[in-house]
């Protein structure tokens, strides 16, 4: 009924990574000033697209990713403070005593923790799929929203780690603005990295399995696909670049502290599933899209309603969710098949064209 | 840890009793607001995040009564009448498009909708913990170990009388029987003349209004901040799941015993485990489920 032809935005593709490559070397040169929410910018459009890997190719809308991104963030720091000192004795001090570290002592520890912290939370994503990937639907949702609360509620009794009054990490041995960009850039090359190799997956067999599970898992496993090994590499690879972009976050911020930064799951956890949402799940780009287009949402209503922003936040996603659904390149495709390649045999027809998009499971 | 067990089993046994009736007075809250959910869930297949929110919200109308010099015994149907109107208003305008969504939608405006409450309390009575001092006198009894706040015994008292309204509402009435209809088969209570719109808006406006009262009584006995909606919403979470939908028995049994879980964790291994304990026992639910259904190859749906 529709046939999918070579991809038409093929030889576009690459005019607009092109674009986009500039666009982000160019944009922190030049506008200083943003180079931090320029960062964040990154932050969100990794979330979002990890996210996707299991909310909108696989269908397990997971509440709880942002249970990587702390876990990365505390053995980030845990690596990071134990190559030199002693880390109980560190995190006791509350920040009033700062050991300094030498440039060395900090690159070195910095490219390790964000490696480590990504490397725990995929083991730990690994040990969580087994509890969780029993469960479907919203009760996989529930479920990992329990992890994520839970994960920073008993971080915030863990003393070795600081407890509730959080880690301060160690400082940047160099100019402010150039820690701003080297921090903007580590976050663009996670985001770019982990783009690019959904890009390569999604075009692969496991794109096409893990969108079976998606339409239909018990099928999927009748006809022979190990669904359980594709779900825990799914998830492994969202925890792993979470857990990097958490330790990454940590560093940013300079200073951990459990329910508000390292598992602030009404508000990053949250985040990127609206972003997912609003830029259509189940895409390539929409995630993308949607983490820009929902950046400069909050950074205006930050800007321009002050005190009243929390609450805009709460109202647009409940708007996008019960008004648009479908998010910006599920619209797109409905109104526009043709630009994404896909022909419509109107001959073929039975009804009118339906959204190609739109082919999730309603249970 | 070890030192707080001691006290329990050796030295002063008489605090189990006391941690017993905490948990049954908070508890006994809790499966009120569990309640709500379990029947917004079985009939209109909703999961309503905002559960815990409403419950804050329905607190802090309370406050504001209490404010103005209204007792909040007295403030308790106004409350509650409150929360069904803004209940309905939420069902017409989001909750009524999500229905026939697929159910992680609902769970996920709902989700929305506590952010967009908690953030309204917030602006509206700040972030700083309130209480209601309802000058009722507590009862020592047992050599003084035993402490009975008036107070409690009394959200007590009103909990049951509001269970039993409840159950014989749903049971009696008209349109309790219709809600029952509509939770059965909506579609063919649809065909036998049942205004299943209406129905939903009832059931979701009901919900709000059991959370209004609850919320009260959480007034009265604990404390208020703007964001402790999420931790009520996961605990009835936690006991609608270990219980089942339309369970009622099952719903107040789990009620009392994650009320009683709460208080013996808290006093053994410290207060900042008391949500963790909520939240571990849903995830213990969850696995147990699953481990029991894996024998015959299936899963939790």
């Amino acid at each position: 009924m529709i046939t999918n032809v070579s991809n038409r935005l093929f030889n576009r593709t690459g005019i607009l990574y092109l674009t986009i490559l500039t666009l982000a070397i160019a944009c922190p040169l030049l506008f200083p000033a943003y180079v931090q929410q320029m960062a964040i910018l990154w932050v969100m459009v990794l979330m979002a697209s990890s996210w996707d890997i299991l909310g909108g190719q696989m269908g397990y809308n997971s509440l709880g990713n942002i249970t990587f991104f702390g876990v990365g963030m505390y053995v980030s720091a845990i690596v990071q403070i134990s190559m030199f000192y002693d880390v109980a004795s560190y995190t006791s001090a509350f920040g009033e005593i700062l050991p300094q570290f030498t440039t060395t002592q900090y690159f070195a520890g910095i490219y390790l923790g964000i490696l480590a912290g990504g490397i725990a939370a995929a083991i730990l994503s690994f040990c969580l799929g087994f509890i969780v990937f029993g469960l479907r639907g919203p009760y996989f949702a529930i479920g990992t929203l329990g992890v994520a609360i839970a994960a920073g509620q008993l971080a915030a009794t863990i003393d070795y780690i600081g407890a509730g009054s959080g880690i301060s990490m160690p400082f940047y041995p160099g100019d402010i603005r150039i820690r701003a960009l080297f921090f903007y850039f580590l976050c663009f090359a996670l985001a770019a990295a982990l783009h690019i190799l959904l890009r390569w997956m999604y075009s692969t067999q496991f794109g096409l399995a893990i969108n079976a599970i998606r339409d239909d898992e018990d099928k999927a496993e009748a006809m022979g696909i190990p669904t359980f090994t594709y779900k825990q590499i799914g998830w492994a690879v969202a925890a792993f670049f979470m857990g990097c972009i958490g330790a990454v976050f940590g560093n940013m911020v300079s200073f951990i502290e459990p329910i508000e930064v390292a598992f602030p799951v009404v508000t990053f956890g949250i985040f990127m599933v609206a972003m997912a949402l609003l830029g259509g799940t189940g895409t390539l780009w929409g995630p993308v899209l949607g983490a820009f287009l929902f950046h400069v949402i909050k950074e205006t209503t930050w800007t321009y309603l002050l005190g009243w922003q929390w609450v805009a936040l709460g109202a647009i996603l409940v708007v996008n969710i019960v008004y648009f659904q479908e998010g910006i390149m599920g619209w797109l495709m409905r109104k526009f098949p043709e630009w994404f390649g896909i022909t419509v045999d109107e001959s073929k027809l039975a009804t009118p064209a339906k959204p190609i998009t739109s082919t999730r499971r309603a249970t | 840890m070890l030192f707080n067990l001691q006290i329990l089993l050796a030295y002063s046994p008489i605090t189990n009793l006391q941690l017993v009736l905490d948990g049954i007075f908070i508890g006994a809250v809790l499966a009120l607001s569990a309640y709500g959910l379990a029947l917004v869930w079985g009939v209109m297949n909703v999961k309503n995040l905002a559960q815990g929110d409403f419950v804050i919200a329905g607190g802090y109308l309370a406050f504001a009564m209490f404010q103005l010099g209204i007792h909040p015994v007295i403030a308790l149907p106004f409350v509650a009448g409150i929360m069904f109107m803004f209940g309905w208003v939420v069902y017409v305008l989001a909750i009524r498009r999500v229905i026939q969504q697929d159910m992680f939608v609902s769970l996920l405006a709902t989700f929305g909708l506590s952010i967009l409450l908690q953030q309204v309390l917030n602006l509206i009575f700040g972030p700083e913990v309130k209480t209601i001092d309802s000058h009722l006198p507590n009862y020592q009894i047992f050599n003084e170990a035993v402490t009975l706040p008036m107070v409690k015994m009394l959200s007590l008292g009103m909990v049951c009388v509001l269970a039993v309204a409840m159950v014989s509402f749903m049971r009696y009435s008209r349109i309790g029987q219709a809600i029952r209809a509509t939770a059965q088969d909506a579609r063919a209570a649809r065909v036998l003349g049942v205004n299943t719109d209406m129905i939903y808006g009832f059931t979701f406006a009901i919900n709000a209004a059991i959370c209004g009262a609850a919320g009260v009584l959480v007034s009265i006995i604990w404390v208020l901040q703007p964001f402790y909606g999420i931790t009520y919403s996961v605990r009835c979470f936690a006991i609608v799941t270990a219980a089942g939908l339309g369970n009622l028995p099952g719903v107040i049994t789990t009620g009392l015993g994650l009320g009683m879980l709460e208080q013996y964790t808290g006093f053994v291994f410290g207060a900042e485990y008391q949500v963790a304990s909520a939240v571990i026992l849903l995830l213990a639910v969850l696995v147990y489920r699953q481990i029991q259904l894996s024998h015959s190859r299936q899963v939790v749906r």
